[in-house]
């Protein structure tokens, strides 16, 4: 059986679409819930969001990846004021 | 042995790496020109503005984006130069790893020159050595055809090794000195690269790939290690590649240094590049009187070749390196700093002599080097041509 650093001659190179199966959600210090009735589908959470983490079906937010999210904010902070759809509350709070 | 007829041109260095890069077809270059290797970029969008190679020539805003576009090139299966100098190499310094860490068969071509401050365009081989332990395969050439032939060589050296390779010439000495050149057909270049960079490099295919993840501490061990086993390895790809040109092309080089009337010296010049021609002169002298003089001009400096080197000078009791840059360590300059220690382990091992020389483009004469050589040797570190009590 060859050492690991034998197998590497290649260098660092990974199949690609690796970080679809990489969870990042439990770095979340705090978590985006949607108030789906609110929203008005205008899509800037789902434009913004550096994850990837907005679910969105035929133009419609439905919800979102919580594999993946980061709990940022940036979503609740682009939400339009008079929507007001996305409130951030802490991880593991109910 | 298949030998190719050649044309026989009359070329300054610059002009026949861009002849050697037309020749080569590479898919991208990317550069961004700098003295004294400017006239290769010149010569190179000629070419590519008469249609005579049809590469993707990107002339970029600065040295460190001409090798971040060559890195992403490479790593989508492009083959890949550039070219650059001094402080254009120093802007290139942090991409230098990240070609070489990602195992990227990158060719530039360096026109070697000073590094300010003070500003100096003039050659010496400050700029590559600074490169030294950026993991690129270095090679230096002796003459014009040397540069012509190991640029073309360069190509499927890093192709196999996997590692990117610089291809040095001296800075005016040879980017500027007009000689006369075999050139081989455009063919035989050719069919002596063949397709390409091989091994699945690509971003653009059925199955895409992730180049340079991050490798956290449970990782970047081990790729270091893999670079380090792909730098030991490199030698015997360039003895085998270079013998393989030699085949080809029917001109023979040397693959990793080039002994000279070393069977029975007493004094040896270890020296790397175009200087190698005014050591070989005094060589020559010398025995004419019957002083035995030998020189060791090194071609290759990363991977460092211990063993043979060992080999070639054992027998000499006394070691004169001779170089064109400092590490300002008080222990001399790089070459002689790893002449001395590959000689270390030797039980009998020569007295070495580090005689640093021709710094920002200053001559070196030959009654100063024949001053400095019957001086005799003295160990220590000196400073040719500097007026000053030699240090101890």
């Amino acid at each position: 059986m060859a050492n690991r650093w034998q197998v590497l001659d290649r260098g660092p190179v990974i199949p690609g679409g690796s970080s679809v199966a990489y969870r990042t959600g439990d770095w979340r210090q705090l978590r985006p819930v949607l108030d789906l009735p609110r929203c008005v589908h205008c899509l800037f959470c789902w434009l913004y969001c550096p994850d990837s983490a907005i679910l969105v079906r035929d133009g419609q937010v439905v919800g979102v990846a919580y594999d993946h999210c980061k709990g940022c904010g940036i979503c609740a902070a682009v939400c339009p004021p008079r929507a007001n759809a996305i409130r951030m509350v802490p991880e593991g709070a109910p | 042995m298949r030998t190719v007829a050649a044309r026989r041109m009359a070329l300054v260095g610059n002009e026949a790496v861009a002849l050697a890069w037309r020749q080569i077809r590479p898919h991208v270059v990317a550069a961004y020109p700098i003295t004294p290797s400017t006239q290769i970029m010149e010569r190179f969008s000629q070419y590519v503005a008469e249609g005579e190679v049809d590469t993707e020539f990107l002339p970029v805003e600065s040295e460190h984006s001409a090798l971040s576009a060559c890195v992403g090139a490479a790593a989508a299966g492009a083959r890949v130069l550039t070219a650059t100098s001094s402080q254009g190499l120093a802007l290139m310094h942090e991409v230098l790893y990240i070609a070489s860490g990602l195992r990227l068969p990158i060719v530039m071509n360096v026109g070697t020159r000073a590094l300010s401050a003070p500003i100096n365009i003039h050659g010496d081989h400050s700029d590559v050595m600074g490169a030294r332990d950026a993991g690129w395969i270095q090679l230096f050439a002796r003459s014009v055809q040397e540069a012509y032939d190991r640029t073309i060589l360069a190509v499927r050296v890093a192709e196999r090794a996997r590692l990117p390779v610089m291809v040095c010439l001296d800075g005016f000495t040879l980017t500027h000195s007009l000689e006369p050149v075999e050139v081989y057909p455009d063919e035989a270049v050719q069919a002596f690269l063949g397709e390409g960079p091989q091994g699945g490099y690509s971003l653009l295919g059925e199955e895409p790939i992730t180049v340079g993840p991050l490798a956290l501490p449970d990782s970047y061990m081990e790729f270091r290690r893999a670079l380090a086993e792909a730098h030991a390895r490199a030698l015997r790809i360039l003895e085998e590649e270079t013998e393989a040109f030699g085949a080809h092309f029917g001109r023979r080089l040397p693959a990793l240094m080039e002994p000279f009337e070393m069977e029975d010296a007493e004094v040896a010049v270890v020296i790397l590049g175009a200087y190698a021609d005014v050591v070989e002169e005094a060589v020559r002298r010398w025995r004419e009187r019957g002083e035995r003089l030998g020189m060791v001009r090194l071609v290759v400096f990363r991977p460092f070749p211990t063993e043979e080197l060992r080999k070639a000078l054992a027998r000499a009791p006394e070691v004169v390196v001779l170089e064109r840059a400092d590490t300002l360590s008080g222990l001399g300059g790089p070459l002689g700093v790893e002449v001395r220690a590959a000689l270390y382990d030797l039980a009998d091992r020569p007295r070495v002599t580090d005689g640093i020389f021709g710094l920002g483009g200053r001559e070196l004469r030959d009654r100063e080097l024949d001053a400095f050589l019957r001086d005799g040797p003295r160990g220590g570190v000196i400073y040719l041509g500097v007026e000053e009590p030699p240090c101890p």
